[in-house]
């Protein structure tokens, strides 16, 4: 064998079991620097499309690395159950990653979030019952507060993941009320886990604790995130995220173990800037989106805003406008999503550019269900990635704008946002979709988006209202353009 | 071992984590998310660890309730190893250029 690594064990095999050890050791730490240092690397690859697979890559045999220098250094493993469980992992794991459909990502980004709690929370129970079992005590306070807080963590991670997962797999009714004092209820379950943790802290033997905390942990989480729907999405699996990340760190300070604290540290981060940014471009705070409930009531009433003045168009009416004209941006939501209508959008792109009409896409923060969740379908449509702009980028393009197609989205083109102080989207940055010569919104109708407010935008002067399917209007403009052709 | 490095270590790779991450196009958020996730799966490390030190200190029940419950961590783990590398894979290949998008 060419490998280097092999040779070594062949080596450290025929040595003394004392030198061997002392060999599996430092290859152990070893691979431990080199695995840390290649998951910071692959994050610094990922920040640009160019060289984004080959952060993939990096992390992928930072993985590799890690796990085969685990195994060198804890010899006392049952290898066999680990190998049953790794195959296990990646029987169910490998199906998901490659069937699953581009339009199921946050699903099962929330899903796996889940997994990642449930890992965290499961090592730090077993670790628990380890450290009780063996007799000895050797639990600091601070050891056993950290324990404490990785499996509350874990496990409210873990139930939170799956109903946000539940909700975005539609197992769940998106739009629950939540009980009359959930918010009483949630802080009620917050404060008792906390007491439990505190109390396990100071009395690290009282064993009867732990499963309570881990219940009330569970509860906590299925509770915090029930109440929580729809656009809040972004910000919600974000936190999670972070929360993910999180417990993994503090597993590695009860285990010693430094590459769990960077990896974990790493994920962490990524989950809380994530989450700031999403909070940023809807203008709400962390409570805000986890406690407060949107309240639409002070804003206009429907019949106000609408009154006659919606004009309402066909894809034909539409297909004319855009035949020739010399700049469209189209702005997708979480309607494009549900209604498939990517592939369409792509057909809609080439035909305008065969005619010399310049395309782009304004992606919104938090259009759709996750960070990014637009590009990565627009992707999948083979849409090229310079097309596809951020809303800092393109607001002022607006102007300058023949064509703005809307297609499922609402609220992040709300001019209310700006406009009146009262509304619960209120300061939220939009898309100015409004200073563009014509606006055309495909909608099903002119029910309200996730904030249950009506939207001035669809009653401007200069707004098409094309009542249909996302998809399916968008197909049909297709059609009546290649006809006028 | 004594906390100070622990939380140097910690305080150190979150400041890393937040700067690198900082730079990541929103473009790739999505893919980002699904990368960090799986390197944070980095638990089935820790599952390992519990384990063979369950094997060593404990005997009878105690050690096989310490194995079962590592061997699941290992297999929520190698899941998210599996899953997330493979599909951030997926998605980051569907992301061309308009020149490469032309042939």
């Amino acid at each position: 064998m060419s490998n280097p690594l092999s040779t070594v064990i062949v080596l450290a095999a025929v040595t003394p079991a004392e030198t061997a050890e002392v060999a599996n050791t430092w290859l152990g730490s070893a691979s431990y620097l080199i695995a840390a240092g290649l998951f910071i690397l692959s994050l610094k690859w990922l920040s640009h499309p160019r060289t984004a697979r080959r952060g993939v890559r990096a992390g992928e045999i930072g993985m590799t690395v890690a796990i085969i220098g685990t195994l060198l250094i804890y010899r006392a493993v049952s290898y066999e159950w680990v190998l049953i469980g790794m195959v296990i992992g990646s029987l169910i794991g490998a199906p998901m990653a490659i069937w699953m459909p581009m339009t199921a990502v946050p699903q099962r980004t929330a899903l796996s979030h889940a997994f990642g709690a449930l890992a965290a929370a499961l090592v730090g129970t077993a670790h628990y019952y380890q450290v009780l079992a063996t007799g000895e005590l050797e639990y600091d306070h601070f050891t056993m507060a950290i324990l404490a807080l990785e499996v509350l963590l874990g496990s409210l991670t873990f139930t939170g993941s799956l109903v946000a997962f539940g909700k975005l797999q539609d197992l769940i009714p998106s739009r629950i009320k939540g009980l009359p004092n959930q918010n009483a209820i949630n802080f009620s379950l917050l404060g008792a886990a906390i007491l439990v943790a505190i109390w396990l802290t100071i009395h690290p033997l009282h064993q009867a604790l732990f499963p309570v905390l881990i219940v009330l942990g569970l509860f906590f989480g299925l509770c915090l995130v029930m109440p929580i729907g729809g656009a809040d999405m972004p910000t919600v699996i974000s936190l999670l995220n972070s929360y993910a990340g999180l417990s993994a760190s503090l597993m590695g300070f009860v285990l010693n173990n430094f590459l769990l604290i960077v990896a974990g540290a790493l994920d962490g981060s990524s989950g809380l800037i994530l989450s700031i940014i999403m909070c940023k471009a809807m203008n709400r705070s962390f409570t805000n989106v986890l406690f407060g409930r949107m309240d639409a009531s002070k804003t206009a009433s429907a019949d106000d805003v609408y009154g006659g003045k919606v004009k309402s168009a066909t894809a034909e009416d539409v297909a004319a406008i855009l035949d020739g004209v010399r700049r469209v941006v189209v702005v997708p939501g979480y309607g494009m999503a549900v209604s498939q209508a990517q592939h369409a959008v792509r057909d809609l792109f080439h035909q305008l550019e065969e005619r010399g009409t310049e395309v782009e896409f304004a992606i919104h923060p938090v259009a759709g269900r996750m960070p990014g969740h637009m590009n990565v379908l627009l992707a999948e449509a083979d849409i090229p990635y310079d097309k596809l702009k951020e809303m800092d980028e393109i607001n002022p393009s607006f102007g300058q704008t023949d064509v703005a197609i809307v297609i499922g989205a609402n609220d992040v083109v709300n001019p209310l946002a700006d406009t009146d102080p009262k509304s619960p989207i209120a300061g939220m940055p939009i898309l100015n979709v409004g200073a563009a010569r014509t606006v055309v919104v495909i909608k099903r109708s002119l029910s309200p988006g996730f904030a249950g407010i009506p939207n001035p935008l669809f009653a401007a002067e200069n707004t098409l209202m094309l009542f249909d399917d996302g998809k399916k209007a968008v197909v049909d403009m297709v059609a009546a353009l290649k006809e006028a052709a | 071992m004594p906390l100070e490095p622990k939380l140097f270590v910690f305080l150190l790779s979150t400041f890393l984590g937040l700067e690198v991450i900082r730079r990541v196009s929103p473009l790739l958020h999505t893919p980002l998310m699904s990368l960090t996730n799986a390197i944070s799966a980095i638990a089935v490390v820790a599952a390992i660890q519990v384990m063979a030190e369950g094997n060593t200190t404990l005997g009878g029940g105690a050690k096989t309730f310490n194995t079962v419950l590592c061997t699941l961590g290992v297999i929520a783990a190698t899941i998210n190893i599996v899953g997330g590398f493979w599909i951030t894979d997926r998605m980051l290949k569907m992301f061309r250029r308009e020149t490469t998008d032309r042939e």
